[in-house]
């Protein structure tokens, strides 16, 4: 009882900062609105366009230049240390592991994900109801990544064989006559392709949405004509299809890569990283959180800066030629 | 000025589900297909039906045996239920104060972003001026700083206050003699830093949006003397709602299922810290309480499986602004 009553407290204040914020914007809009002449056009885009400058310059610009600035330095952020930070990245022996487990999740999961949601896709639109499907495969895009982890590892929990299994995996396997399934989790390393899973069980039902509707879009005369030249099945899906959405796979397949390079809850919720499962991002939050060693935490924050970089210079070499035909 | 909005301006749709005639959708459609797809649909959804059921299984169940034999052998309880919302023997602490956190930091987080977005959106859409475009792509292109980058320079910020040399650029909010600063316990940080992270998409998808307003409407509104405020809150705000919504249902679930920016700025306390947080912590600490994990793993997810499956043509459509292009 208690609980609920500072609960909704909790809520009246946040409530009531909303009210608050918006009542300074609306007093800000009155005051600003009395501007008259040649000033009304500069005052209005200043008022619209400052917050959100703003918050961008302290939010992302500036961190990003102080982590930068932050990888070059030590442990403390004190001393300059040049390079060190990033030769501990790439010499240090134990670290092979993260960096290698970070290429394999950038290669494998975007493509797996894209691939079935392509698939899945193309069926639904050979299919007369789609909608329920439709809405549980794309279900796992509102469950958290812990929520998906605690999920999932309820599917991939050990019971020893000659226990009455828990989890759903295990079973299954043995069910298929394998008689001692080995703990998931710790099996190396083919953990990091069961943790993938997760990530590709999330990623899905958005690759499959997004593509289900650019292949809607493709107009129906480009396939009845491709139809009436002979090309049907399989064919058609190679020569018309597949370049008809390039433009959408190829945006699909960014994001993903975008989250997957980034992910950091799943790994986190799993294994904490142990069992030769670390990735870059949660190497990343080790080390600036729990070890305290700001140097290599930026320094490893910037690996992902670098890594996520050409996909967004590529977006906006895109949009701008986008921008420039219209 | 009388003209009715809403009746002259299409709301364009970015779902175009009913442009393939139905009867080229009867003969393309194959049983084939959808049973494919239908066993795809069980596998995906397997995974949180297990989720559900162990919930709802008294321990000594959930511990020693599948949750699929509850099919055989029905035993239900809500005593999981109860024990994580209010904390039991096992877990002391419940999840209910972090569930009322996690509503007080989304439903705040969210507005702002979107309030902030759509002035920022509307002045590079309609106010011109020297270097909008310039701001724009600049605006878009910091989606390639990753949240990782961010985070520790923002988190000194908040606590120490940031300055170049003397001059201060964010002021040090501790307090004489503490040293806790001014946010620490509040949900401001955790606001500001969502707030900061959603601008760049939610400017750029908001753009798309509202930069496809008819440009008549503006130009009649200016000729009659509107003020930008004017336009803004009269025409653009209530023209753009199809946008706002899909992005807010976007940003909500986004801030609900973070984890990351949580453990950042909240800390573990029950005070200010959100659901997944809590969820991350007892899955580390009583990660072997089945039935009480998946219990407080279904409380997190129930709130965005909701707001999903209530306003999922929005999220759709919001996805796909944001992805289909051209």
């Amino acid at each position: 009882m208690e609980e609920l009553v500072s609960g909704f407290g909790k809520i009246g204040n946040a409530l009531a900062a909303v009210a608050i914020v918006l009542a300074i914007l609306l007093i800000v809009f009155f005051l600003a609105s009395r501007a008259k002449g040649r000033a009304q056009g500069p005052i209005a885009g200043l008022v619209f366009l400052g917050p959100a400058v703003l918050l961008l310059i302290y939010g992302l610009v500036v961190p990003a230049i102080r982590t930068t600035t932050g990888s070059f330095q030590d442990a403390n952020g004190k001393d300059f240390v040049g390079l060190a930070n990033y030769g501990w990245i790439f010499t240090s022996p134990g670290n092979s592991t993260f960096l290698v487990n970070t290429v394999l999740w950038i290669i494998i999961a975007p493509l797996l994900s894209t691939a079935l949601g392509l698939t899945l896709a193309l069926l639904l639109d050979r299919m007369k109801r789609e909608s329920i499907s439709k809405s549980l495969i794309f279900m796992p895009m509102a469950i958290s990544f812990v929520g998906a982890g605690i999920i999932w590892g309820l599917v991939y929990e050990y019971r020893d064989p000659s226990q009455s299994q828990v989890g759903l995996l295990s079973q299954v396997v043995m069910w298929l006559g394998v008689d001692d399934p080995p703990n998931w989790i710790l099996w190396q390393p083919f953990n990091n392709f069961l943790l993938m899973i997760i990530m590709i069980w999330i990623q899905v039902g958005f690759a499959m949405v997004v593509l289900s509707a650019a292949i809607k879009a493709i107009p129906t005369d480009v396939i009845e004509a491709s139809e009436l030249d002979g090309a049907t099945g399989w064919k058609q899906f190679i020569k018309v299809t597949i370049p008809m959405i390039r433009g959408t796979l190829i945006v699909v397949l960014t994001t993903i890569m975008i989250a997957v390079l980034k992910i950091f809850d799943i790994v986190r919720t799993m294994t904490n990283g142990n069992f030769g499962t670390q990735v870059v991002a949660n190497e990343m939050y080790a080390q600036s959180f729990v070890a305290f060693d700001v140097g290599r935490g930026s320094a490893l924050a910037v690996i992902l800066f670098i890594g996520v970089a050409p996909i967004i210079a590529y977006n906006v070499v895109q949009l701008r030629k986008e921008r420039s035909v219209r | 000025m009388s003209v009715e909005a809403h009746e002259i301006v299409p709301i364009p749709s970015n779902l175009p589900e009913e442009t393939i005639p139905e009867a080229a959708r009867r003969r393309l459609s194959s049983p084939w297909a959808s049973f494919v797809v239908i066993v795809i649909t069980v596998v995906w959804t397997i995974p949180t039906l297990g989720l559900l059921v162990t919930s709802l299984r008294p321990k000594e169940d959930a511990q020693n045996s599948g949750w699929w034999t509850f099919f055989t052998d029905p035993t239900a309880t809500l005593s999981n239920y109860s024990e994580v919302l209010t904390g039991g023997e096992v877990i002391p602490g419940g999840i209910t104060p972090y569930f009322f956190n996690s509503i007080a930091i989304a439903i705040p987080a969210t507005v702002f972003a979107l309030v902030i977005a759509c002035m920022a959106a509307y002045a590079l859409a309609w106010i011109p001026f020297k270097g909008s475009t310039v701001i724009f792509f600049a605006i878009f292109a910091l989606q390639v700083v990753p949240l990782q980058m961010a985070l520790l320079p923002l988190l000194q910020m908040f606590n120490k206050g940031w300055s170049i040399g003397p001059i201060p650029i964010f002021p040090d909010l501790n307090q004489a003699g503490s040293a806790q600063s001014l946010f620490a316990g509040t949900y401001i940080p955790l606001w500001i830093a969502h707030t900061m992270f959603a601008l760049p998409i939610a400017i750029f998808l908001l753009h798309n949006f509202i930069g496809q307003l008819p440009r008549e409407l503006m130009e009649a509104a200016r000729v009659d003397g509107a003020s930008h405020f004017l336009i803004f809150r009269k025409l653009i705000l209530p023209l753009s709602i199809p946008a706002i919504a899909s992005f807010a249902i976007f940003e909500f679930l986004w801030v609900w299922n973070d984890l990351l920016v949580a453990l950042t700025f909240a800390g573990g306390t029950q005070d200010v810290a959100p659901v997944t947080a809590y969820l991350a912590n007892i899955k580390g600490t009583y990660g072997a309480q089945l039935h009480l994990i998946t219990a407080g793993a279904f409380i997190a997810i129930v709130i965005p499986l909701i707001v999903f499956f209530a306003l999922q043509r929005f999220f759709v459509r919001g996805l796909l602004a944001g992805s289909v292009k051209g």
